[in-house]
């Protein structure tokens, strides 16, 4: 009875794992060389082309908005100050670029975008990398608690944290200061930075570490000196993530900073909406400028941010 | 399977240790209760920073909203330092017997719902699509989903509005050059339902780059055979889809799902910036209506009265996106 079950549970799951492959090889492979593939394929590409119209049509749908943004940046005024715009621009112009460049605070609005961005960004990699390091590594009472506060932290709508934050960083004469809004964004991309951090901390094999602490290193000598060159990779996809959430945020910095030369680039970027109109050659250039980095960064990242994701998703 | 993990690889942590301090056991005694201390407080020092920065920014205020919406406070005792009057549940009262909020709840409800069902429907069927196009269409279409996804939300309202501009926008040039059509000058936003529709054009725009781009993740892990076999077995195409293909995409689509409530009920920016920076009664939705009451009407309590009322709605789908985290494993 005892040796019997498990020989005949190990022949079902052995079948188990052929069966799908058998029944299904078979048929395909031989059926497909000698007569189902001429009729087959043409079948398949008579298809494939309605779908690859459909698909091109989404591609126009959501590429549109973007085609429109950069070629407006590039269009002169007068071709946009018409009733009837081509979709293609007749002729291309900096002049949007040279305005928006010269429009009042842009260099100061620069500046404390990056003095923000780069100074919570920073902090939040630091907090976060070792935060992400102690739920990766150790298992300690208290640590799925912590699991479920990141979680719920980013669940809060931000509107429902500003009436306090504001209240709060006015009592400690933080508002229209650097520091209270780079506090704000340190702590609202912890979350998210120290859960990236950890689905590649878990990746990095415990085995390397151990070793390291075999040959004498400390803890902390094995992280700094194995772990975290490992890392590296995974840090640099979450700080720049962390680093385009930052330099996306808009309410909290509108709302905390009331100086003009304090704004950041995008509370700046409403200098071309006033209430007698729109200058919209001059807002898609200042657009240009400031979503252009982030695009790039994000063509760059969002591999390596899905991999991070997905690989603390499997292995949790 | 972490707890399995962590149990089965941290005695050799230890381990290797121990045979190098096997044969003299009174001195790895004398040692260890030290070490084992600090072993067991190095986590917490480790998450402490975190600790300390999230609780400053975010369950200090969290606690202060709860405190505040049971004041009054308004732009006196803001400015003076003063604590404003307790006032108990006058707040919420006045607030849950205010008609505008009902209105304002009731127009929040609608949009997400819309919103979501739009967002999770071309999602879904984009990303079906995106398996079936030859591989440049595929590249094409996942370069502009990319594009989208990274837009800034300003920058992509920013667009949306110029679309719909009544002047200069390309939105009333199409529309006009279909024959007996004259949309020249129309304002889309002095009806709200034009105006919404705009915005949930943005919302919808910029949601579908992350809900097909998990979902077509998702839909690489159906595993061919099976879908074949179903084939083979004489299920449509919509009967593969769904016994075979949803089932497996399931979790991953539930929680994009809920996620998408939460973000599409709390929409703010959007509104905000297209009605620059300061909507009109009839495009308030729960975020917008809350901030106002703030910031406009300097009534700092029913503001985060308000808000409160909406996390308190919203907790419940946010302890359903938990329990399907738990359930799928992330967490633990």
């Amino acid at each position: 009875m005892t040796t019997s079950t498990p020989a005949t549970r190990e022949t079902e799951a052995r079948k188990k794992a052929t069966a799908p492959e058998r029944a299904v090889r078979p048929d395909r492979k031989p059926g497909r060389k000698p007569d189902c593939k001429p009729g087959r394929k043409r079948g398949r590409e008579k298809n494939r082309l309605g779908y690859n119209i459909l698909g091109l049509i989404t591609f126009v749908v959501m590429a549109f908005p973007v085609y429109w943004l950069l070629v407006s940046a590039f269009r002169p005024n007068r071709e946009i100050r018409s009733y009837d715009q081509p979709l293609w621009p007749n002729s291309i112009t900096f002049d949007n670029f040279v305005r928006a460049t010269e429009t009042r605070f842009f260099w100061t609005a620069i500046q404390s975008s990056l003095i923000i961005c780069v100074t919570s960004v920073l902090g939040a990699m630091l907090i976060g990398t070792i935060a992400a390091f102690a739920i990766g590594r150790f298992n300690f009472i208290g640590r799925k608690p912590f699991m479920m506060v990141l979680i719920m932290v980013q669940l809060l709508p931000p509107t429902a944290m500003l009436i306090p934050i504001y209240v709060q960083l006015n009592a400690m004469g933080a508002l229209n200061e650097y520091w209270g809004v780079i506090v704000v964004y340190l702590v609202s991309v912890l979350p998210f930075t120290t859960w990236m951090i950890r689905g590649f901390v878990i990746n990095v094999p415990k085995e390397l570490e151990e070793s390291a602490m075999v040959d004498g290193c400390t803890r902390m000598a094995a992280f700094w000196r194995v772990i975290f060159p490992l890392l590296a990779p995974g840090l640099a996809a979450a700080s720049i993530f962390a680093l385009i959430t930052a330099w996306n945020e808009y309410l909290f910095a509108y709302i905390l900073m009331q100086d003009n030369d304090k704004y950041t680039l995008n509370v700046w970027l409403m200098n071309f909406t006033t209430d007698r109109g729109t200058d919209y050659g001059g807002l898609m250039a200042g657009s240009v400028m400031i979503a252009v980095p982030v695009v790039i960064f994000f063509m760059i990242v969002q591999k390596k941010m899905a991999a991070g994701l997905t690989s603390g998703a499997v292995k949790g | 399977m972490t707890a399995a993990d962590t149990q089965a690889a941290d005695p050799p942590v230890a381990g290797p240790r121990d045979p190098g301090g096997s044969g003299p056991r009174p001195p790895r005694d004398g040692v260890r209760p030290s070490k084992k201390t600090t072993g067991a407080l190095l986590p917490y020092l480790l998450i402490g920073p975190a600790i300390i920065a999230i609780g400053a920014v975010f369950a200090w205020p969290l606690v202060k909203t709860v405190v505040m919406s049971f004041q009054d406070m308004g732009r006196r005792e803001l400015w003076s330092g003063e604590t404003p009057p307790w006032v108990g549940f006058a707040q919420f009262t006045h607030i849950l017997g205010d008609s505008q909020f009902w209105a304002v709840t009731f127009r929040t409800v609608v949009f997400m719902v819309v919103c979501v069902t739009a967002t999770m429907a071309f999602g879904l069927l984009i990303a079906l699509l995106m398996q079936r196009l030859s591989t440049w269409v595929r590249l094409l279409l996942t370069g502009a989903l990319v594009a989208a996804w990274s837009m800034p939300l300003l920058v992509a309202t920013s667009i949306f509005r110029w679309f719909a501009d009544s002047d200069y926008g390309v939105v009333n040039s199409l529309l006009s050059k279909v024959p007996g059509v004259d949309f020249q000058g129309h304002n889309w936003f002095l009806n709200p339902w034009q105006g919404f529709t705009i915005i949930a054009a943005v919302v919808i725009w910029g949601a579908i780059p992350f809900v097909v781009i998990t979902l077509y993740a998702a839909l690489t892990q159906v595993p061919k055979e099976l879908e074949e076999a179903a084939q083979l077995d004489g299920a449509g195409p919509l009967g593969v889809f769904r016994n075979v293909v949803f089932p497996v995409i399931k979790p991953v689509f539930q929680m994009i799902a809920t996620l998408s409530v939460i973000w599409d009920f709390n929409v703010f920016g959007q509104v905000f910036l297209m009605r620059g920076n300061k909507p009109e009664p009839e495009y308030e939705l729960l975020g917008i209506y809350s901030f106002q009451k703030a910031f406009s009407s300097s009534s700092f309590s029913q503001g985060t009265a308000i808000a409160l009322i909406t996390v308190l709605l919203l907790s419940g789908v946010a302890v359903y996106y938990l329990r399907q985290l738990l359930k799928t494993g992330e967490v633990e």
